[in-house]
């Protein structure tokens, strides 16, 4: 058998086949911070808190109401997508003529209030949620045993990437949010609604961290602290893609997920590290992250 | 008027006379651990429920002593610790600091107790270092430790006849002291050990560390870690069919609140060593009904037990004493015979090892079980002179 700096290639090939299943988590939280970033303006820091809550709602429809995974992944979304758009109407209204900071501030302190309550309504080690029956076992690739839950999560999360992208980028529908948000008083002329639109795109943005969050629930438990430690590594993908850089944070969330993939092989003790590395060296060259433009 | 006065005096002198051995005149018993991370729900706020308990129970309103139990969060980190720790022995008048799990915090909480000179007892903590080389006069490790689960699951599985191994370990204190003992009684029984990964600690997702595991065609993987960590891994173990591929899993420390996490289809069939369970007798169920409506419902951990059985034996101490001067009521506690409703009888060794029978268990499959909590099959009785690592082999500098 072939080996690359004494590891069998086929462990390389699962290895790096696991790299872009947890890089398909970064790619779909990283995509709903670009988006609300490069419309709204806003650093949103509750998107961990909020990935956390579509997990939890998860459970909920499960245990309370007998609805399973399918279900989840229609109604989280729009179940914390719809709490977005209450904290977005009350709150982070007020906040988009002030600094970044402030809207960082704010939501900062909102996913310290949420993880906070919930941790004490539901400690600290998680709620166990089985996955859904349809997509139980797995394939033996031959290099390695490929959980189907985990083909899915592939799959599924890079659709709703790439459609998000194709939205945004390619229709008219996106080419008014843009527009709105590089000139909103020109846009609000043409007779476009755009508080609705703003407040609609920060529902958007946080349902896909909720659709996020039902897709983790089988693979890490429901677990209040589930996006504490996510987000900041998401953060980094973000900042490394290019703040608002919607292909960048899809691109850099996979890449990012293969490199840390390939750390784990390679030297694990500095698998929570090599994202932070990589950060700081592309900051150092192109402060404004790999795709994204100075402003 | 001027007879009262003169009474109200001599009682107030007679109390000072007894009490003047204890400090500022209250006894502060500072519960110290993981509240809001990974290993909250080990011990937790419901470690501050549980030394409130043995306080009660000890009946130190009745005797006249005033106790006061505190707690804080030490977020696992040895510094956060460390500074609390200073904090209150200087300023906060706390004699006694209880629990503190995380092994890398325990050890930096040993060192500074050793200098202030004041009383540590370990419940929460798992390197068996704390009676080793890093013993100190001033601690007492109470619940479990990493030889004890090492000897206790590690040599139950070695004699199954599964020989090879591979250590999925968390890169700290703790991951290591557990690997090395289990490694130890691993080669000792004539396995061997195939390879080994250090993930961080909290890492979510083991998913690649399983498939290193996995590729190692070990029989046994043995996870050195704990807590959430321990549930991510089990649970993703299953997930990429490590058991069904004819693999074991071996969960060197498993809590019961773990089990109750993973919940008993994924768990069912672990085997792994335990000092205390909630439905072993009527004492433990007595004490675990006492506790869930104080605690959420949860049933007791055996950290929680531990610091239990812990503070009561203190407060017995500090009673024959009348004196809570920190060396002299550890020397104390030392001299005197454990004895307590959750643990029975045991002792305290000069390493400041306590000793108590360890039980194999097995997590009951979910056909078995009657309800939420009635997770084990008690297997085996360790005994307490079994159980835990000779005094001798310690290295510890007390022992002579």
């Amino acid at each position: 058998m072939t080996e690359i700096f004494g590891v069998p290639t086929q462990a390389l090939f699962g290895q790096l086949l696991i790299g872009l299943i947890n890089g398909s988590f970064y790619a779909l939280l990283s995509l709903g911070l670009a988006v609300i970033f490069g419309l709204l303006n806003i650093i949103n820091f509750t998107h961990g808190a909020q990935y956390m809550m579509g997990a939890f709602v998860a459970w909920y429809l499960l245990n309370k109401a007998g609805l399973g995974y399918w279900w989840a992944l229609a109604v989280a979304p729009i179940a914390v997508g719809a709490f977005g758009v209450i904290i977005e109407r009350t709150m982070l209204k007020q906040l988009y003529k002030l600094d970044h900071l402030y809207g960082l501030l704010l939501t900062f302190g909102l996913a310290l209030i949420i993880q906070g309550l919930f941790r004490n309504e539901y400690g600290s080690s998680g709620l166990p949620y089985s996955i859904p029956s349809q997509l139980q076992g797995g394939q033996n690739l031959g290099f390695m045993f490929l959980p189907n839950y985990r083909a899915w999560v592939i799959v599924f999360s890079l659709a709703v990437c790439l459609s998000t992208w194709f939205v945004i980028e390619k229709t008219k529908l996106g080419s008014y949010l843009r527009a709105a948000t590089e000139n909103p008083e020109l846009v609000r002329a043409f007779g476009i609604n755009v508080p609705r639109m703003i407040t609609l795109t920060y529902g958007f943005g946080v349902g896909l961290a909720a659709l996020a969050g039902v897709m983790a629930a089988p693979i890490y438990s429901v677990n209040p602290l589930m996006g504490a430690d996510l987000i900041i590594v998401v953060f980094a993908v973000v900042v490394i893609g290019g703040m608002g850089s919607i292909m960048g944070s899809i691109v850099t969330g996979f890449g990012l997920g293969i490199i840390e993939g390939l750390t784990k092989v390679f030297y694990p003790e500095a698998s929570n590290t090599v994202i932070f590395i990589i950060m700081a060296i592309v900051l150092m060259f192109r402060p404004a992250g790999l795709f994204g433009t100075p402003r | 008027m001027l007879r009262t006065l003169g009474v109200a005096a001599t009682v107030a002198m007679a109390m000072g006379a007894a009490h003047a051995q204890i400090s500022d005149g209250v006894i502060k018993i500072g519960v110290l651990n993981d509240q809001s991370s990974l290993y909250a729900d080990i011990s937790g706020q419901g470690g501050a429920v549980a030394a409130r308990m043995a306080v009660e129970d000890f009946g130190a309103a009745k005797k006249g002593m005033k106790v006061e139990v505190i707690s804080a969060d030490h977020q696992n980190k040895p510094e956060v610790g460390s500074s609390i720790a200073r904090q209150w022995y200087d300023r906060d008048g706390v004699d006694v600091i209880v629990d503190v799990p995380t092994s890398s915090v325990a050890l930096a909480i040993n060192q500074v107790t050793r200098e202030k000179n004041k009383a540590f007892l370990v419940s929460g903590a798992a390197t068996s270092d704390l009676t080793g080389k890093a013993c100190s006069p001033n601690t007492i490790h109470w619940t479990y430790d990493t030889w004890m689960l090492a000897h206790g699951t590690g040599s139950a599985i070695v004699g199954t006849g599964k020989k090879t191994w591979f250590f999925l370990t968390a890169d700290y204190a703790f991951g290591h002291a557990l690997e090395r003992d289990t490694e130890e009684v691993v080669v000792k029984n004539g396995g061997k050990v195939l390879g080994k990964v250090r993930h961080p600690l909290n890492a979510q997702d083991f998913s690649s560390f399983l498939l290193q595991a996995q590729s190692s065609k070990a029989q046994v993987i043995g996870l050195a870690n704990a807590g959430g960590d321990t549930i991510n891994s089990i649970k993703q173990a299953a997930e990429f069919g490590i058991v069904k591929g004819g693999q074991n899993l071996a969960g060197m420390l498993v809590f019961i609140t773990d089990v109750h996490a993973l919940g008993l289809q994924t768990a069912q069939g672990l085997i792994f060593t335990e000092t205390f369970y909630w439905d072993r007798n009527d004492q433990t169920r007595a004490f675990a009904k006492r506790f869930a409506p104080q605690y959420k419902g949860n049933m007791p951990t055996m950290v929680q037990a531990g610091i239990y059985s812990a503070v009561l034996h203190y407060l017995k101490a500090v009673e024959a004493l009348k004196s809570d001067d920190a060396p002299k009521v550890i020397a104390k506690m030392k001299e005197m015979p454990t004895d307590d409703p959750l643990f029975g009888k045991g002792r305290i060794r000069a390493d400041g090892r306590k000793i108590h029978d360890a039980y194999l268990v097995e997590v009951k499959k979910p056909s078995e079980s009657k309800g939420p909590w009635d997770y084990y099959k008690i297997l085996a009785t360790i005994p307490a002179d079994k159980a835990f690592r000779p005094e001798k082999e310690g290295d510890c500098p007390l022992v002579k």
